[in-house]
């Protein structure tokens, strides 16, 4: 079987500039999104009390909540998770009450108004932590980037780094625009998955790197463009057969690992979707933007040594 | 050229050995067990508690599974939950308060796979249910009881060397001792600073009276936090093992703070709330001098201190502590002569000592007994001293119940918190949760895998499948080293495996598609093999070094399942790239390198472009 019949390179570069506006267009709503409505940070980030309460019947939100603003919790936000059976109660974080009591205290309103609710979990996040856990993050988001620019700058050339970088930051801004508009809740572990995913889509950007090196070497009269129209079209059926086979995993993931790998899962296959597109359509034009030439990988007084190579 | 040498097979094939032997374990599952292990003053584990152990399921008539004695003590293996709660509650009572006796679960491999160190994966408390607490300690909570220590300290010294002092007050960070007189305050200065070196000195006068103004140096602020910390850590320990919790983990993290992780703990409320309390015990003595009916309209006397008995009537107290609960060697419920719930405490020599000596002194007058939590204090009861105690043996009794009579005695034996510790982080997840997550990730994985699998078998056939296997050693070397390094598994760990999985076939796709490329241009089958799996190799190094990037940050920066996460992201590229490039080869030389002449490999249909040269 062979999906991809290409009869001659896609001339992807002379698309450069659609491309170009597309990228920058949805970059500019994500951010949009971003700024207006904002994240939906979980209680890891925000500091706050989550507990998850499954009953053996289904529950009765309006009648929890009833119990929880009788208790002096008006701020309380109780919703189904996952079944009918299933109840997850946010409350926000009390500096009057911020030692773990609370969720004591609450589940036993509950137990009292309805015998059959079980804790199946807790999670209650100081206010000190979540603003650390908010910085770690953000460090560990730079310092990815970074290690990934000086990767690439080192293994190719500066330019591939930044046009790298570039790329992948912008899948990571449109996961946020996607967690920003929908309000999908964004937790510890979806800033793991974009993590993850970042260090993933470089990946493409190095495969294609890769050729465009390959090529500067073989097609020795080919124009820039030519070179990279070529590089993109050989390694694209690579690049979709192994993304469709990570998505494969990750849908599986969607399916079967219920509410706690959701987000994670959303998170991934944004990730994935968009990082086929910006390492094939937004990493080269940039690369082309900065300028890159055959000089940057080919060293004049080496040519012969890579003439001589098979 | 497309042959290994047999040094390379025979790595692979003892990686491939070693990852079955160590993955193994995990599918024997684990059945219920109960822990006995010795407490402080209990005698050791031996066989002598085995056998005691032994004949007293035995005469209860509980079927045992096994018994094997280890360092740590004794565990007792079950054929199910029921038998194993009746084995906890028998043993609980035949042995006391000497030996913890916790509820656990075993691991069913056999004896000679754990003799070799093959264990399960270690799973997190996400996936086997349990509490994790964040503990910060008050740090200057921690130096106000030092300043305590040292005003009562200060108080003593003076009184022994008989100089004279108009009085001792703790104010923020300091201790302002009065004088009358400039010679008094000089010889007090000389006592002090002789005999407390962490106390800075400075004088200053305030109207008539000569202040000396004391304060704990810097260095020895330091060391009083963090040894509050450690003594913290210690007592936290001690009130675990009250709890009877099988495997908890209690340890610093950062400079002020405590990890407490409870695996399988149902009843997170009691933890929760044996963990937080800073109960201690002070005994002093009734202020029976002064006008009660003053102190009441608010018009406390100096040096004294207004309580309400508990369940009797207003009581003044002297502030100053005649003895604390540091001196407790034992304290045990019971009940009095009464029949009233009551604590038995037992006091070391010293507190004996001065326990003797005080009701020897004051035969006819009142003591309190104190409860401290928290920093409020309680009285629970203020008894008349009818006669000389000596001994060492204490009996409180104060209308309590038999409830709070044993937790009374639990707190005064794991000893006092060195400073006032709150929860800033909790994650509580109940057990049948856990197993939820178990099989969410399973399944997550499982799925994944066979689609994978199906999918690269129908489009590179033979070689698809070969992709395949190495993707399958991959999985296999990741649980056994998993298992090995005892790492903690959680359910962003077991998502990561499947990522991983997904991820990593990307080396196999990138070499199949360079084969493929190599036999477009024209080479032979052995050639484009070769130089498929030659030319792949840098562009999968290159991919999996970003990967690689991302699971280092994430594991520096990464907290908890995060962390879990990280790990096996790590650990994960590195198996990959062992199967998927060397294991991979393996098979496709033993399949086709051996063959003088291959005319086609099966790497499915390979489509050339009719327009050819272009």
């Amino acid at each position: 079987m062979e999906f991809f019949r290409i009869k001659r390179d896609i001339p992807f570069m002379s698309w450069g500039k659609y491309t170009t506006t597309i990228s920058l267009l949805t970059f500019v709503v994500a951010v949009f999104f971003l700024v207006t409505k904002g994240l939906n940070l979980g209680v890891d980030f925000t500091g706050g009390t989550v507990m998850e309460v499954a009953y053996s019947h289904p529950a009765d939100t309006a009648r929890i909540r009833d119990t929880l603003v009788k208790m002096g919790m008006p701020d309380a936000s109780v919703q189904n998770f996952g079944t009918s059976r299933d109840v997850l109660i946010r409350l926000p974080a009390k500096p009057e009450m911020s030692s773990a009591k609370l969720s004591e205290t609450v589940i036993a309103a509950l137990r009292q108004d309805d015998e059959a609710a079980e804790l199946r979990r807790v999670e209650f996040v100081g206010p000190q932590v979540g603003k650390e856990l908010v910085e770690n993050g953000a460090l560990a988001l730079l310092l990815v980037s970074l290690g990934i620019v000086a990767y690439l700058a080192v293994r190719f050339e500066w330019k591939f780094g930044v046009a790298g970088i570039i790329a992948n930051l912008h899948d990571v801004v449109i996961i946020l625009g996607f967690f920003a508009f929908f309000q999908w809740e964004f937790s510890l572990t979806v800033l793991a998955a974009i993590l993850a995913i970042l260090g993933y889509s470089v990946n493409e950007s190095v495969v294609i790197f890769d050729r465009i090196r390959e090529n500067f070497r073989k097609m020795r009269k080919a124009t820039v463009n030519t070179v990279i129209d070529n590089a993109i079209t050989r390694t694209m059926s690579r690049t979709i057969i192994t993304h469709g086979s990570t998505q494969m995993v990750v849908i599986s993931m969607f399916l079967f690992g219920g509410e706690p790998l959701h987000n994670f899962a959303l998170a991934l296959t944004i990730g994935i979707l968009f990082g086929i597109y910006s390492s094939v359509l937004v990493a080269s034009p940039i690369l082309v933007l900065l300028g890159v030439s055959r000089k940057d990988i080919v060293r004049p007084e080496k040519k012969e040594e890579v003439q001589a190579l098979p | 050229m497309n042959r290994y040498p047999s040094w390379k097979y025979l790595i692979i094939a003892v990686s491939i050995l070693l990852g079955l032997v160590y993955t193994l374990p995990n599918f024997y599952g684990e059945s219920p067990a109960v822990q006995i292990s010795p407490l402080r003053t209990a005698p050791k584990a031996d066989t002598a508690l085995l056998q005691r152990v032994e004949d007293a399921l035995k005469k209860a008539n509980l079927p045992v599974d096994g018994m094997f004695l280890e360092a740590g003590g004794v565990k007792v293996r079950f054929a199910d939950t029921d038998t194993q709660i009746k084995a906890r509650d028998t043993l609980q009572s035949l042995l006391g308060n000497g030996y913890m006796v916790a509820l656990n679960l075993l691991s069913n491999s056999p004896q000679w796979l754990t003799s070799i160190g093959a264990l399960p994966m270690y799973l997190g408390l996400d996936l086997r249910g349990g509490v994790h607490f964040l503990l910060q300690v008050d740090m200057r909570g921690a130096l106000s009881k030092a300043l305590d220590r040292y005003s009562a300290d200060i108080r003593g010294s003076l009184r022994e060397k008989k100089i004279s002092y108009a009085g001792l007050d703790k104010q923020g960070s300091q201790i302002t001792v009065k004088f009358r007189n400039t010679e008094s305050r000089a010889q007090g200065k000389a006592e002090i600073s002789n005999t407390y070196a962490d106390l800075d000195l400075r004088e200053e006068n305030v109207g008539a009276e000569f202040y000396l103004i004391a304060n704990i140096k810097q260095e020895a602020q330091v060391r009083i936090q963090s040894s509050a910390v450690q003594q913290n850590i210690t007592t936290l320990r001690n009130r675990v093992n009250e709890l009877g919790v099988a495997e908890p983990i209690i340890q610093q993290a950062g400079v002020d703070r405590v990890v407490v992780q409870l695996p399988g703990v149902q009843d997170t409320a009691k933890a929760k709330d044996i963990l937080g309390r800073t109960a201690t015990l002070e005994v002093r003595m009734v202020d029976e001098g002064r006008d009660l009916e003053a102190a009441l309209r608010g018009q406390v006397p100096f040096g004294s201190e207004l309580y309400t008995e508990r369940g009797g009537g207003p009581v003044l107290v002297k502030k100053q502590v005649v003895l604390t609960g540091d001196r407790i060697t034992d304290a045990q419920p019971g009940f009095d002569n009464n029949s009233q719930p009551a604590v038995h405490i037992d006091l070391d020599g010293n507190g004996a000592r001065i326990f003797r000596q005080l009701t020897h002194d004051n035969v006819g007058k009142r003591m309190a007994i104190l409860l401290i939590e928290k920093n409020q204090a309680e009285v629970i009861t203020a008894p008349v001293i009818r006669e000389e105690i000596g001994g060492g043996r204490v009996q409180i009794s104060g209308r309590m119940t038999t409830e709070e009579a044993r937790d009374v005695a639990l707190l005064l034996r794991a000893g006092a918190l060195a400073a006032p510790m709150d929860i800033i982080e909790e994650r509580t997840v109940g057990p049948s949760l856990g197993a939820d997550n178990i099989s969410r990730g399973f399944n997550s994985t499982l799925y994944g895998f066979l689609a994978i699998a199906v999918f690269m078998t129908i489009y590179y056939l033979v070689f698809g499948f070969i992709s395949v296997t190495a993707l399958g050693v991959n999985l296999l070397l990741l649980v056994g080293l998993l298992s090995i390094l005892q790492a903690t598994l959680t359910l962003p760990g077991m998502a990561a495996i499947a990522l991983t999985l997904g991820m990593a076939i990307d080396a196999n796709v990138l070499i199949n598609e360079r084969v493929r490329d190599e036999l477009r241009e024209g080479l032979s089958p052995q050639a484009a093999i070769n130089a498929g799996y030659e030319r792949a190799w840098g562009t999968i190094l290159d991919s999996n070094v970003t990967t690689l990037i991302a699971g280092i940050a994430l594991f520096a920066f990464g907290s908890g399942p995060v962390k879990g996460f990280a790990v096996v992201l790590c650990l994960g590229i590195a198996t990959s790239m062992f199967s998927a490039v060397m294991v991979s080869r393996g098979i496709v030389n033993l399949v086709y390198g051996s063959r003088r002449k291959l005319e086609r490999v099966s790497i499915g249909q390979i489509w050339k472009p009719a327009t050819d040269k272009r």
